[in-house]
C-alpha cells in the first residue's frame, strides 16, 4: 500500500492491464503525447507505443463506435471521452450497439468495451462540461455503470472492467483526480456489484457515490461531533447495484438519505429510493430523503453553480430530517 | 465439363460458379422468404436484397476466411454471400432457438462472430464504425485480416460515415467501405438527399482511394474488390467502393415502392445481377444448361429443407431469457 492520487491509480490500472493483456489499447483525444487532459494516460505512449495508445480526431460517435467494433472483434479497447457531456455524440453506439449486441446475438457476441470519461460540477466550466449523466446509462439494460470515489476503488474497478466482457461506462469525477488515498500495489481487483461501507455508523444510512462520497464523509464527521452516527455506503457500481448492502444497512439504521450530484428528476437516487420502499419499507422509521442537484442546467456563476448541486449543509440537514431532530436543529444550519 | 472457353482474364470456373450460386441463393432466399412473410410465418421487418445481389456476391467472393464483414438492415444477402448456414438464417427469421441469434435478433440482427460476421444492423450507418473498429482490433493484434462494411447511400449522409472512414484513413486500416448506392434512402431519392450523387467522391475528399462500379455486375464488383483487398493487405487501405444499383421493390416487404419510376426499374431489371452471373458462367465456361438447372434445383431444395428444419425447431426457452434478464 502506498498513497496515490486518483489519476495515478487509474494510470496504474491501465499500465498493469496493458502489460498483462496485449488486446488492451487506448484511444482518445490528446491521450497519447499529451497524456490526457487529466494526465491519466501519461507515460503509456512511451511504454506501449503508438499502436496501443492513439490520439483521435474530435469525433466522439466515430471513436466510441470504433471502440465498440473493436470489442466485438475481440479486443479490449478503452475509449477516453474528455467529458461525459461529449459522450452524448456517441449515444447511438452506446445505447443501440454496445448495450444491445449481446442479447441481439443470443448471447454469442460480447462487447468488452470501456468508455472512460469524467463528469461533475465545480470547475466553473458551465452547462456543457459539468453534468452528471449516470442516470442515462443506468436506464439502459446491457451497460455496466461504474463510479469510483477513491483511488483504491478507481484502480480495482478499472482492472476488473478490463477482465469482464460487458460494456462499461467508467465515470470518473473531475474533482477527484487529485485526491489521494492508500492503494494496494499489483493485483487489486474490485468486482462489480460489491459496495463499500466508507464509514460505519448506526443512526442513519447515507448512500452516495463519486464526488458525493468525500462531501458526505465530511458531513458525517461533523455530525459525529454532535453524537450522530452516520453509516456511509458507496455502491461503487450503480449497475450492478449492491442492493443487499444498502438494504442490510437500512434494516440496521432504519433511516436512509441518498445523495446524488445529478439533478433529481429521473435520477438513480429515485430508483434506489423505490427499491428501499419495496424491499425495506417495514424497517423504515422515517421517509427516505433524497439530496440531489436542481433540475436546471449548471450555471457558470460560482454561487449559482454551488446552489445547483448538493453541498455539505444540505446533506447535513437531510440527515437531521431523517433523524427527526426537529426544526430548531434545522434552523441552526 | 469445367473446361473454360477462351475469354481474356476470365475468372476460374470455380469462382464463376460460386458467384452464380451465391447470387441465385440470395434470390431464392428473398423470393421464398417474402412468401413465408406473407403466410405470416415471419414477423417484424424484412428488407429484401432483391436487385442488389451482385454486390454482396462479388465482394465476398474476393475475401477469405479470417476476414470480417459488417452489414446493414438489408443484410440477408451479405450473410449468404459470407457463407452463412441458410438453415440457421431461416430459423432466426422464424424466431426459433436454432437461429443464429436464438430468436433474439431477427432479420435486422443476424450475426456470427465466430466467422467474422459482425452482424446486420437496425441503425443506418452504424456498421461503419463497427467495421472500422474490427479493422483497428486486427491492426493492433498484427493480423492481415481485411474488414468490409456494407453500407448505403442512405448512410452516406450520416455523421458516422465520414467520422469512421476518416479514422480508418488516418490509421491506414485494412478496411473496405462498400457503399451500395440503390438511390433511395427508404423512399427519398438520392437527388433530394445530396447535391453530389457520385458518392465515391466523399472518400476522395479525405484522401481515401475510392472507386465507382456497376453494382449489378457481380464480376466487376468481384474484380474491383480483389484490387481493394490487395491494396489493404499491403497496408495501403482503406478503400471505398461505390456500387451503383437499384432495388427491385420498396424499402421493405410492405412498401409497394410506388415512388420508384417504372422506366428506371425496368432499366435495372434488364441488367439483373443474377441473370448476369448466370450468363457469365455460361459464356466463360463450358457448363451445360442441365448443370445450371441442377444447381438451381439444389439451391431451391436447400431452402425448402431450411424451412422444414425451422418449423420443426423448438421455440425459445423462457429459462434462457430469464438468465439474460437476471444479468442485465
Amino acid at each position: 500500500m502506498r498513497e496515490l492520487m486518483y489519476r495515478e491509480a487509474l494510470r496504474e490500472a491501465l499500465d498493469e492491464e496493458m502489460a498483462r493483456d496485449p488486446s488492451v489499447f487506448i484511444i482518445g483525444e490528446g491521450i497519447a503525447e499529451r497524456g490526457g487532459s487529466y494526465k491519466v494516460t501519461e507515460g503509456l505512449l512511451a511504454k506501449y507505443g503508438p499502436g496501443r495508445v492513439r490520439d483521435t480526431p474530435i469525433a466522439e460517435a466515430g471513436m466510441i463506435g470504433v471502440g465498440v467494433g473493436a470489442a466485438i472483434a475481440g479486443a479490449r479497447p478503452v475509449v477516453e471521452i474528455l467529458y461525459v457531456d461529449f459522450a452524448m455524440l456517441g449515444m447511438d453506439m452506446i445505447v443501440n450497439q454496445a448495450a444491445k449486441f449481446r442479447l441481439m446475438t443470443g448471447g454469442e457476441g460480447r462487447v468488452p468495451f470501456i468508455m472512460r470519461t469524467q463528469g461533475g460540477a465545480g470547475g466553473g466550466v458551465a452547462a456543457q462540461h459539468s453534468q452528471s449523466l449516470e442516470a442515462l446509462f443506468y436506464h439502459i439494460p446491457g451497460l455496466r455503470v461504474v463510479m469510483p470515489s477513491t483511488p483504491a476503488d478507481a484502480k480495482g474497478l478499472l482492472k476488473y472492467a478490463l477482465r469482464q466482457d460487458d460494456p462499461v461506462m467508467f465515470l470518473e469525477h473531475k474533482h477527484l483526480y487529485m485526491n489521494k488515498g492508500m492503494v494496494p500495489e499489483g493485483e487489486h481487483i474490485v468486482e462489480f456489484g460489491k459496495g463499500d461501507i466508507k464509514r460505519a455508523g448506526s443512526d442513519v444510512t447515507v448512500v452516495a457515490w463519486s464526488n458525493m462520497i468525500p462531501r458526505t464523509l465530511e458531513a458525517a464527521e461533523e455530525l459525529a461531533a454532535e453524537g450522530i452516527s452516520v453509516e456511509v455506503i458507496d455502491p461503487r457500481t450503480l449497475v450492478p447495484l449492491d442492493r443487499a448492502m444498502i438494504l442490510n444497512s437500512v434494516a440496521k439504521t432504519r433511516r436512509c438519505v441518498i445523495v446524488q450530484e445529478a439533478n433529481r428528476r429521473g435520477g438513480v437516487a429515485s430508483d434506489i429510493s423505490s427499491i428501499i420502499m419495496e424491499e425495506a419499507f417495514w424497517h423504515l422509521d422515517a421517509p427516505v430523503e433524497i439530496v440531489a442537484g436542481l433540475d436546471v442546467p449548471i450555471p457558470f456563476n460560482l454561487a449559482l453553480e454551488q446552489a445547483s448541486v448538493p453541498q455539505k449543509p444540505g446533506i447535513k440537514a437531510a440527515i437531521r430530517r431523517a433523524l427527526h431532530l426537529g426544526p430548531a436543529a434545522m434552523a441552526a444550519e | 465439363m469445367g473446361d473454360a472457353k477462351p475469354v481474356a482474364n476470365a475468372p476460374s470456373r470455380e469462382i464463376l460458379e460460386k458467384i452464380f450460386r451465391t447470387a441465385y441463393k440470395i434470390r431464392v432466399f428473398e423470393t421464398e422468404g417474402i412468401k413465408l412473410y406473407r403466410q405470416g410465418l415471419i414477423r417484424g421487418y424484412f428488407h429484401p436484397y432483391l436487385g442488389q445481389e451482385g454486390i454482396a456476391t462479388g465482394v465476398c467472393a474476393a475475401l477469405k476466411e479470417g476476414d470480417y464483414i459488417a452489414s446493414t438492415h438489408r443484410g440477408h444477402g451479405h450473410c449468404i454471400a459470407w457463407g452463412a448456414d441458410v438453415k440457421k438464417m431461416v430459423a432466426e427469421l422464424l424466431q426459433k432457438e436454432t437461429g443464429y441469434c436464438k430468436g433474439y435478433g431477427g432479420s435486422m440482427h443476424i450475426a456470427d462472430i465466430k466467422t467474422g460476421n459482425l452482424g446486420a444492423n437496425g441503425i443506418v450507418g452504424a456498421g461503419i464504425p463497427l467495421g472500422v473498429g474490427a479493422a483497428l482490433a486486427n491492426q493492433v493484434r498484427g493480423s492481415d485480416a481485411v474488414t468490409v462494411t456494407f453500407t448505403s447511400d442512405g448512410a452516406s449522409n450520416n455523421g458516422t460515415f465520414m467520422e469512421s472512414l476518416n479514422l480508418a484513413a488516418i490509421w491506414d486500416l485494412k478496411f473496405i467501405l462498400v457503399v451500395e448506392n440503390n438511390q433511395y434512402a427508404v423512399s427519398t431519392k438520392i437527388e433530394e438527399s445530396t447535391r453530389e450523387t457520385d458518392l465515391y467522391k466523399r472518400g476522395l475528399a479525405i484522401g481515401v482511394e475510392s472507386h465507382q462500379v456497376d453494382g449489378n455486375d457481380p464480376l466487376a464488383v468481384y474484380r474491383m474488390t480483389q484490387e481493394a483487398v490487395e491494396t489493404c493487405r499491403k497496408g495501403k487501405g482503406p478503400v471505398l467502393i461505390e456500387a451503383v444499383t437499384f432495388r427491385h421493390m420498396g424499402h421493405h416487404v410492405n412498401d409497394p415502392g410506388k415512388y420508384m419510376p417504372e422506366d428506371k426499374l425496368a432499366h435495372y431489371k434488364s441488367r439483373d445481377p443474377v441473370d448476369r452471373a448466370r450468363a457469365a458462367l455460361k459464356d466463360m465456361t463450358s457448363i451445360a444448361d442441365a448443370e445450371i438447372t441442377a444447381i438451381e434445383a439444389e439451391i431451391a431444395a436447400e431452402f425448402s429443407a431450411a424451412v422444414a428444419f425451422s418449423i420443426a425447431s423448438p421455440e425459445v426457452s423462457a429459462e434462457s431469457f430469464a438468465a439474460f434478464a437476471a444479468d442485465y
